[in-house]
């Protein structure tokens, strides 16, 4: 299932599900509670973010022309396509920290036990089964969907024709 | 849907046939709503979600990063055990809250408000007072009755040290709750001594609350849950064996069908003889239908099965598939494990969801208020009014499985013992010599998270196959009746000593000992061997096991088994796993405190591996072969 995820903020709640279901997704066992007793941990890479009552899941946005790409000094981290996924090598990540430095979401982050660089990998395991990514399934309240740019913008018209007409 | 998906709902063919109806008709099931929820709250499923003040909520990272703490400071383990120890409050409650009912009915009864009932079995009235120090001579039974139950209401207080029937446990299990300070000292106490512990800002503690949370637990089972039975056993009689039949084939094409469906026996027991009543049964032949078929569903269902010849439509995840039959004219319901789904349902059909309780009302339901003093003629009202909701019924509509099995019930303690013909010892013998390796009781609920029937069965017939005498309560006993093995001739399943030891006594191999609150005559039974042979309840080769649990009722049972020494197995995975410190308490630990702890296992094949594997290991340590 190939797309992007879109994230509706007005629609978190701010329960937290969806870093649950994307640490377990990334654990070894896939079982929650198998997962909590794993080592290395296994880690988020979607964050829950508040800004006084708003909340925002932030997830790479898996950028076209992605600064972490471009200035990754060992080819670890690779775009795989047009509207494919941006990947980590984990064998080739180095823990330079650049990709932190220049990703402009702060959505790229260390992993505490392994010591190399963790991000969204928009499921590929789930991806290539046909699955909805693990946050997108685990959301209760559709905050997080997935959708191709094309279905993106279509929202976004309907979304503005909505509130065009409706300020005539 | 697919075959194979939906028989992973259920083993139980007549589910089977009436989910794949509910599917045609379009109607939503536990199955369906339970898909809907997947994937469930992590924190909840771990326990790490804390809802005790308005600070919070509070949740804490499961996989050790931030946050650690909730905004008070309670850690993870603080925050597992406490939500542990109000779920064992809860369950406590409803069973306590049950037997409180009981109790005063028998106070009604024994003084005249309540005329309808009457003392059904003298001999355990007396022997309840004699083991109460209450003067039986030259007393009228209603007197005798009166002091019973008033010394009953007085356990729910705290105006005495401790529960009277904690000397039917035998010494040492009373030194180890002593040594460890969980003695319960009255049934309400302890509960609201637990809300009160958690609390924001009392008990943070993981060990003392914990504690604590089995001292509420055995104020359940060796408390209201007891006086429950006893006191029901006094006014409805105390079971004897007795013949049946099950699973949602008992409903009747051309009968009035009433299911009485929840826990308490004080209703369903006149609504039985309401329907004897020669002039609703006149009204209902008036009416087209050749008589009123009064039915049990879940508890209730198990209270009148042990005392009448009634039916029982099923187990709990079976309540909506009853109402999807269409052929149902009223289910009448009291307390504890009715899904909020079945007026909805009924709204589809003819159906009546008929409420009876204060305590428990249902949007869309008829509520007619169930009063003790005005018993018979309530439960009288209550059937003529699906009596004359039969001619609502859509012959086009219903579809009634066909599926139904016989069933061999009513093993109370006394059923028990006169089975065995007076006394122990034909039981003690056949521990002895290996013929019956050890006893299990098994017990608990249906959940969607597992195949329904599939675990209570599979552990059950596994057992047996092991020499292992399963004595039985609940919803897990109802899948046994279901299946055939609640029939002396499922012997022929067990090993070769059990084999024997029930054809010779012409017993089933798996015993039927009544509703949840009746897993007190297991303690019972439990409590006697142990002072038999001179040892403490944990020394004995026991096991306990709730393959299918769900309710909270179902954690109070675990915990006051544990507490009583008995191992015990769960099928499906309590919310403690957040906390490792809390885990490793109740499934290690505990051993050193009441000597007896919990093992999780959902795959009921490895169930029996870790009973048989435990009932060995107390068998070598009494010396047994």
């Amino acid at each position: 299932m190939k797309g992007n995820i879109v994230v509706t903020s007005s629609k978190c709640i701010g329960c937290h599900s969806c870093e649950i279901a994307c640490a377990v997704e990334h654990s070894q066992s896939k079982n929650l509670f198998l997962a909590i007793d794993e080592h290395p941990r296994p880690q988020k890479r979607v964050l829950v973010e508040s800004y006084g009552r708003s909340n925002l899941p932030l997830q790479c946005r898996h950028c076209e022309d992605a600064p972490c790409v471009q200035v990754c000094p060992t080819g670890a981290l690779v775009k795989q396509g047009v509207e494919e996924a941006v990947v980590l090598n984990d064998n080739l990540c180095i823990g330079c920290k650049w990709c932190v430095l220049v990703c402009p979401f702060g959505v790229i982050m260390m992993a505490p036990d392994d010591h190399i660089m963790i991000k969204c990998d928009l499921c590929r395991e789930r991806s290539e089964a046909g699955r909805l990514p693990a946050c997108v399934e685990s959301c209760h309240t559709g905050a997080l969907q997935l959708a191709s740019t094309a279905q993106m913008a279509r929202m976004k018209r309907r979304e503005f024709l909505v509130e065009f007409l409706r300020d005539q | 849907m697919d075959q194979e998906k939906r028989n992973q709902k259920s083993i139980d063919p007549a589910s089977l046939e009436m989910l794949s109806r509910a599917e045609e008709a379009g109607l939503e099931t536990a199955w369906e709503r339970y898909d809907k929820q997947e994937p469930q709250c992590g924190f909840g499923l771990l326990g790490l979600c804390c809802r005790n003040c308005n600070m919070g909520p509070c949740r804490i990272d499961p996989f050790g990063g931030e946050p650690a703490k909730g905004v008070c400071g309670a850690d993870a383990d603080t925050i597992v055990a406490r939500n542990l120890l109000r779920a064992i409050a809860a369950g406590a409650a409803a069973h306590s809250d049950h037997g409180r009912d009981v109790v005063e009915t028998l106070l009604h009864a024994s003084t005249g408000q309540a005329p309808d009932y009457q003392i059904k079995d003298r001999d355990k009235l007396m022997a309840l007072a004699t083991e109460l120090n209450i003067e039986t001579a030259e007393r009228s039974d209603q007197e005798i009755a009166a002091e019973v139950a008033s010394t009953a209401l007085d356990e729910f207080g705290t105006r005495k040290g401790t529960l009277a029937f904690l000397n039917r446990a035998p010494a040492p299990r009373r030194e180890v709750w002593s040594k460890f300070g969980i003695v319960p000292r009255g049934i309400d106490r302890e509960i609201v001594e637990t809300m009160h512990r958690t609390h924001m800002g009392v008990d943070t503690d993981y060990v003392n609350l914990i504690l604590h949370g089995l001292r509420t637990a055995l104020s359940d089972g060796w408390g209201g849950s007891m006086w429950a039975t006893e006191l029901s056993d006094v006014l409805f009689g105390t079971p004897q064996p007795i013949e049946g039949v099950s699973n949602l084939g008992v409903l009747k094409e051309d009968e009035v069908n009433i299911i009485v469906h929840g826990h308490e026996p004080t209703l369903s027991e006149m609504i039985v003889e309401a329907a004897r009543d020669p002039e609703l049964l006149e009204l209902a032949r008036s009416k087209g239908a050749k008589r009123i078929n009064i039915c049990g569903m879940c508890c209730t269902g198990n209270e009148l099965l042990m005392r009448h010849e009634v039916p029982v439509a099923g187990n709990f995840l079976q309540q909506e598939l009853a109402i999807i039959t269409g052929a149902v004219e009223a289910m009448v319901v009291d307390v504890q494990c009715i899904m909020p789904s079945l007026t909805g349902l009924a709204g589809c059909y003819h159906t009546e969801i008929i409420s009876t309780s204060p305590k428990a009302r249902f949007p869309g339901a008829r509520h007619i208020p169930f009063e003790e003093q005005n018993a018979l003629k309530i439960a009288k009202e209550i059937v003529k009014l699906a009596v004359e909701n039969y001619p609502r019924r859509n012959p086009d509509r219903v579809f009634i499985p066909e599926e139904k099995m016989e069933f061999l019930a009513g093993f109370s303690v006394e059923a028990i013992l006169s089975a065995l013909g007076g006394s122990l010892d034909p039981l003690l013998n056949a521990i002895k010599d290996g013929s019956i390796q050890g006893i299990v009781g098994l017990v608990g609920c249906n959940n969607p998270k597992i195949t329904q029937d599939y675990g209570h069965i599979t552990l059950t017939e596994e057992l047996i196959k092991q020499d292992i005498l399963v004595v039985e309560t609940g919803c897990a006993a109802i899948a046994s009746a279901k299946r055939g093995l609640l029939l002396p001739e499922a012997a022929q399943k067990a090993g070769p000593g059990l084999r024997a030891v029930c054809e010779a006594l012409k017993i089933p191999p798996v015993l039927h000992m009544g509703s949840c609150v009746d897993i007190s005559r297991i303690l019972v039974v439990a409590a006697a061997v142990a002072n038999a042979l001179e040892v403490d309840i944990s020394d004995l080769p026991l096991a306990g096991a709730a393959p299918e649990w769900m309710s909270e009722k179902a954690v109070s049972i675990g915990a006051y088994v544990i507490g009583s020494g008995i191992y015990t197995v769960l099928g499906t995975v309590p919310p403690v796993l957040g906390s490792k410190k809390v885990a490793s308490l109740l499934t290690e630990g505990a051993n050193e405190v009441v000597g007896a702890a919990f093992a999780v296992e959902s795959d009921p094949q490895k169930a029996a591996g870790l009973i048989v594997e435990q009932i060995n290991y107390k068998r070598s340590r009494l010396g047994l072969p």
